[in-house]
């Protein structure tokens, strides 16, 4: 337990200054601007978006830069801002099926309507330090094509055709909000899936890598990954219509999995789903493996593993509840620990008086049994 | 903007354009507005009848992509709503934090209501060709990246 304590005013004070200092670093440097960390370190900047589960771009940067680059950090201060504003507006599904796509790739169909289009991705690079990029190298523009216009269809939709893919079902009903209910298991998928769209990446990642090695074992193939802009509309009751706020980068990760068929339902592949703010394709990949996995009951599956456990993995996945409750053990504990001292040292004084008054020799006992 | 477009299919025509103008606002730069503001022959009384405000907005996906609707993660959003001296109520509403932007949005939206169309007009073709053209570069970069397939000769034939 922590108790209160007072005092340290100034050291506090002072330490906050040095972090100060040592956050700008050698003075005879620019210092970094927000706009730089937007363009130039967008991928941390969209996994701060993610987990802090609110998207800003400009103010996401601002938290890295404030946080010296600590990721969970600048996730915590992002996501207690949120908790500083109001909400005015719920939007509209956004619709990611007229996505405008930056990447595509399926891992199921070689030539689909569309094409596999691979988009800024680190696939395929050789994974070697880059001395090239030292200083300010002058960087060729991208290559264009023509574009085609064909639509980029769902790989779900394919499937769909020949029923062998289970059909979410298209309701209306309105969602949960983890952020306005308390938490309950079993959780609906809807809590789920917004649980893991802010959830962390190392953690879902290794679950994922859990139902890979056999520990929940799913049988997934990347149906498809999109990434790209998506429009927000909301409805605006005073206009009568639907107003576009304008446009956010979403990552969307459909895994195909395989399933044998049960009493209820015929064989047929299941799906995984993720969706993600930003360029998130590995979170994207891990979220819809855990999605996956964590529809073992609607499945009669067994539940053997951590990775379908979902009182486990929905209550551990949340990086900022789980640095708070690790970091307090940091803070004074000076009383609870003096209890425990104290304990500790009368159950030693009761283990010493008890050992004093066994027999000096012991081989008689030895020598009993 | 074909979202928008297929989204306001069912509206009558002023709503339709009012709807494509509301978009094309949001992706208005603050420069861009700022400019136009500037530019105006006369700029008009406006009295603030809401915000300008940033707040939040609740964005969904839908399971699947197709399916039942989940709550993804919230967003910033700036909004006003003003009235301007003829009378002619305007809305600005953009993702962010700029409260200027979505202010002179809703002054630009309240001019066109008023029937003031020449300079929103010019507003907003130009957003839109910045945006068309962002756009259409956008997608020859990434179609530069599709890959073409070929077969290679197997060794069994």
């Amino acid at each position: 337990m922590y108790v209160a304590v007072k005092g340290g005013e100034s050291a506090i004070e002072n330490a906050h200054r040095l972090l100060a200092d040592r956050r700008r670093g050698d003075r005879s440097l620019p210092a970094i601007t927000e706009a730089q960390i937007v363009e130039q370190l967008s991928l941390s900047v969209d996994r701060v978006m993610a987990e802090a589960s609110l998207y800003d771009p400009g103010l996401a940067a601002l938290a890295i830069r404030q946080a010296r680059g600590d990721m969970i950090e600048a996730i915590f201060i992002l996501r207690a801002y949120r908790t500083t504003l109001p909400r005015l507006a719920v939007s509209r599904p956004v619709d990611t099926a007229a996505m405008r796509i930056e990447r595509r790739i399926s891992a199921t169909y070689k030539d689909l309507p569309g094409g596999q289009l691979l988009g800024p991705t680190f696939d395929y690079t050789h994974r070697l330090i880059d001395p090239a990029l030292v200083g300010e190298p002058d960087v060729p523009e991208a290559a264009v094509a023509e574009v085609t216009g064909e639509p980029v269809m769902r790989v779900a939709d394919i499937l769909a055709h020949e029923s062998l893919i289970e059909l979410e079902p298209r309701v209306d009903a309105e969602p949960g909000d983890i952020t306005r209910e308390p938490t309950e298991f079993p959780m609906p998928r809807a809590e789920r899936l917004q649980s893991l769209a802010r959830g962390d990446e190392g953690f879902l990642l290794a679950l994922a890598y859990s139902t890979q090695r056999g520990y929940g074992r799913s049988h997934p193939f990347v149906g498809e990954i999109r990434i790209g802009l998506v429009e927000v509309e909301i409805d605006v009751p005073e206009l009568g219509f639907a107003v576009s706020l304008g446009e956010i980068r979403l990552t969307e990760c459909q895994m195909v999995n395989q399933f044998k068929g049960s009493a209820e339902k015929p064989p047929q592949f299941t799906r995984g789903y993720g969706l993600v703010f930003g360029q998130s394709e590995r979170k994207a990949m891990a979220m819809s493996l855990c999605d996956r996995a964590l529809r073992a009951a609607e499945y009669g599956e067994d539940i053997t593993a951590p990775a379908q456990d979902e009182e486990f993995v929905i209550s551990h996945c949340d990086n900022v509840q789980a640095t708070g409750f690790v970091e307090h053990l940091k803070l004074p504990h000076y009383v609870d620990f003096q209890a425990e001292l104290g304990l500790v040292r009368r159950l030693r004084a009761n283990y010493d008086a008890a050992r004093a008054a066994e027999p000096e020799d012991d081989s008689f006992e030895e020598a009993a049994q | 903007m074909t979202a928008i477009e297929a989204a306001s299919a069912d509206l009558s025509s002023a709503q339709h354009e009012r709807a494509r103008r509301l978009a094309l606002l949001a992706r208005a730069s603050r420069d861009e507005l700022e400019a136009a503001w500037a530019a105006l022959p006369v700029q008009p009384s406006v009295t603030a009848l809401r915000g300008p405000e940033t707040g939040l907005v609740m964005l969904r996906g839908r399971m699947g992509g197709d399916g039942a609707p989940f709550n993804l993660g919230e967003a910033t959003v700036s909004r006003a709503s003003v009235r301007l001296g003829d009378g002619s109520v305007g809305h600005g509403q953009r993702l962010g934090g700029d409260r200027q932007a979505a202010r002179l949005s809703a002054i630009f939206d309240a001019l066109a209501e008023g029937g003031d169309r020449v300079a929103v007009d010019a507003l907003c073709a130009a957003i839109a060709a910045r945006v068309e053209a962002d756009a259409a570069r956008e997608a020859a970069e990434t179609a530069a990246t599709r890959v073409n397939f070929f077969t290679l000769v197997r060794g069994e034939d």
